[in-house]
């Protein structure tokens, strides 16, 4: 696709452009391509899910998508950013004001409390930890957990740890929020409520939201659901089309 | 971040104590086995110390050490005495005797003449009693090593008599003395009275002790001893090396204290890269989600040098605190009288402690350094 067209696509509301997306990885002497050319945007103000089995690339593409692993070919565009034309430091700090990450093991560092935990973003763009702390709370609060702020993620439920890694995705405000399968260790009502909290904070006109799940169970409350199949996109709809 | 570096360590309260104990154990045996090194080995140079007058020690050419001497010919004194910008020079015999205590043991002691009319050749301090007894016929002091090794049940060795060669000897003082490398047992006692104790042969005379005239360097004097005299004249400081190097160049004790702290680092490297390993290996998911947030690796590497810090601040202070109770406990035992802590010790052990760590540290970071972002999708 042309420069002009990229930036046509970019303006019209995509929070991500991505273009021939391509990336191989060496198996010994065998190069397996896991995803073939991928041509997506993804809209702000969307809550889109990236579906598929495993192996289908998904994650793959949201990894390249974040800017955390480099495509073999293609472009990936962020609000506008060329991320991969970034060099590596500005691509990191690109990440560190723009998106916010939520981990399937939610990877809370165990050994500080929630509030700490929900605040590294902010300590890391370096604002003073008492002033990101109390940044950290109010994030919390709103997410229904500020009574736990104190408390390590080991005497936390598994769904109130997974409000604390949201919390820690939003808490520096960013404009993209990618999740990776965020209700697999949740029962059917707490994946429900994690994704009703996800519309409500991480879904914006100017923000976008991405998902990777599995999870058939929350699969009704997207906006946009695509369906990798081999490293390509085999549905772009609503709605998850029948036979899945 | 280096505050939550520190908290993702202390965290671990496992892994944050097996770390500090590796530090502390690799400083504790690194520390501690150099000080007694170093302080052995200055005991090669007790003789030379214990003696603080004598500027010049004179010799025949092939002596080596205080306690390694060939007799002289009691003439070499005049010789030595005829030298310009000689101000004194006395005799003094060192030599090895057997006694018999009044119960009957056995033990091998070291004999020292010191000069009759002037006493140079005594320790600067006496523990007990006074320097003039040895005014006194047959006196003898004996130093606080002899006291611990010949009254160990605690009582007074004043007016003690001893059978020293087959001579009749009492003891009527005691040297606060800095022991001999051996701690072997010392008797002073005058000169005259020394060539009775001692069996005879023609050449007696140890050494030749030398005091310099008030502008005279030891170095020059020593300089124009051996040009007039032929015979070897050494400084003090000259001297006492001299009974260092002596011990270094015949025994194993270097070699065995290498081994010890070699082993001590190599402990510390073991303990502490392991756990260090552990550590990281523990939290590389973590790490992996700090790189993906958007925490640089410099950042990463800020935090792992704090993490490194932290534990060799709190190791090698625990080590160097062990090393200093454990001189203080043992300071009452001859063995270890006088041992102190030379500075550049520390400092050794701090080096030590820092290429521990940096190595340790450098293997868990280049871990952490390698790990994807993406690799917290996976």
């Amino acid at each position: 696709m042309a420069e002009t067209d990229i930036q046509a696509a970019t303006t019209a509301q995509a929070a991500i452009c991505s273009r021939g997306v391509t990336r191989d990885f060496k198996a010994g002497q065998q190069t397996i391509t896991v995803l073939h050319g991928i041509d997506v945007d993804i809209r702000a103000g969307e809550l889109t899910y990236v579906v598929g089995e495993s192996g289908s690339g998904k994650t793959t593409l949201i990894s390249i998508m974040c800017g955390i692993l480099w495509p073999t070919a293609g472009e990936v565009k962020v609000f506008g950013t060329d991320i991969y034309d970034l060099s590596d430091t500005e691509l990191v700090e690109f990440r560190l004001n723009n998106i916010g990450f939520i981990f399937q093991q939610y990877n809370l560092i165990p050994s500080i409390d929630a509030a700490n935990n929900a605040a590294v973003p902010l300590i890391a763009q370096g604002m003073d930890r008492l002033e990101a702390r109390e940044k950290a709370v109010a994030m919390l609060e709103k997410l229904n957990i500020g009574n736990q702020a104190g408390k390590l993620p080991s005497q936390l439920s598994g769904g109130q740890q997974q409000r604390v890694a949201i919390a820690r995705a939003l808490v520096h405000e960013p404009r993209l929020v990618v999740c990776d399968e965020p209700t697999a260790a949740l029962d059917a009502a707490s994946g429900r409520k994690v994704m009703d909290l996800l519309r409500e904070v991480a879904v914006a006109e100017d923000r976008a939201c991405i998902i990777v799940t599995h999870d058939n169970r929350v699969f009704d409350l997207a906006d946009r659901i695509l369906v990798l199949e081999d490293g390509r996109i085999t549905h772009d709809g609503s709605e998850m089309p029948e036979g899945h | 971040m280096i505050w939550i570096a520190i908290r993702m360590l202390t965290g671990d309260a496992q892994k944050f104590y097996g770390l500090v104990f590796g530090i502390a154990f690799s400083t504790l045996l690194i520390t501690q086995q150099l000080t007694i090194f170093v302080n052995l080995i200055e005991r090669g140079a007790s003789g030379t110390y214990n003696v603080s007058s004598a500027d010049v020690w004179v010799m025949d050419p092939v002596s080596r050490t205080a306690d390694v001497n060939f007799p002289m010919p009691s003439t070499a004194l005049d010789k030595v005495r005829g030298v310009t910008g000689v101000e004194w020079a006395v005799p003094h015999l060192r030599a090895g005797a057997s006694v018999r205590t009044s119960e009957g043991d056995l033990e091998g002691v070291s004999v020292i003449g010191v000069d009759d009319a002037t006493l140079i050749g005594l320790p600067k301090r006496m523990a007990q009693g006074s320097i003039n007894v040895l005014s006194q016929p047959d006196s003898v002091i004996i130093d606080d090593v002899g006291l611990t090794r010949m009254f160990e049940d605690g009582r007074s060795p004043i007016g003690e008599r001893l059978e020293l060669n087959d001579q009749r000897a009492v003891i009527r003082g005691v040297a606060d003395a800095i022991p001999s490398f051996t701690s072997q047992v010392t008797l002073y006692t005058k000169y005259s009275q020394a060539l009775r104790y001692v069996p005879g042969t023609r050449n007696r005379l140890s050494f030749v002790l030398v005091g310099a005239e008030h502008g005279v360097s030891p170095e020059e004097l020593t300089r124009r001893i051996e040009e007039q005299t032929g015979l070897r004249a050494r400084t003090r400081d000259e001297f006492a090396q001299d009974g260092v190097d002596f011990i270094i160049q015949n025994t194993g004790i270097p070699l065995n204290f290498g081994i010890t702290v070699l082993l001590g680092f190599i402990v510390g490297v073991a303990i502490v890269g392991l756990t260090f390993s552990l550590f990281i290996r523990d939290n590389i998911k973590q790490f992996g989600a700090l790189k993906a947030i958007g925490v640089t690796n410099g950042k990463i590497r800020k935090m792992v040098a704090a993490q490194a810090g932290l534990v060799g601040l709190i190791g090698y202070g625990l080590g160097v605190l062990g090393t200093v109770f454990f001189i203080w406990g043992f300071s009452g035992n001859p063995t270890f009288k006088g041992f102190y802590i030379p500075w550049q010790i520390p400092l050794i052990s701090m080096a030590a402690v820092f290429v521990i760590l940096a190595l340790t540290g450098w293997l868990a970071l280049r871990n952490v350094l390698k790990t994807e972002p993406a690799s917290v999708f996976r």
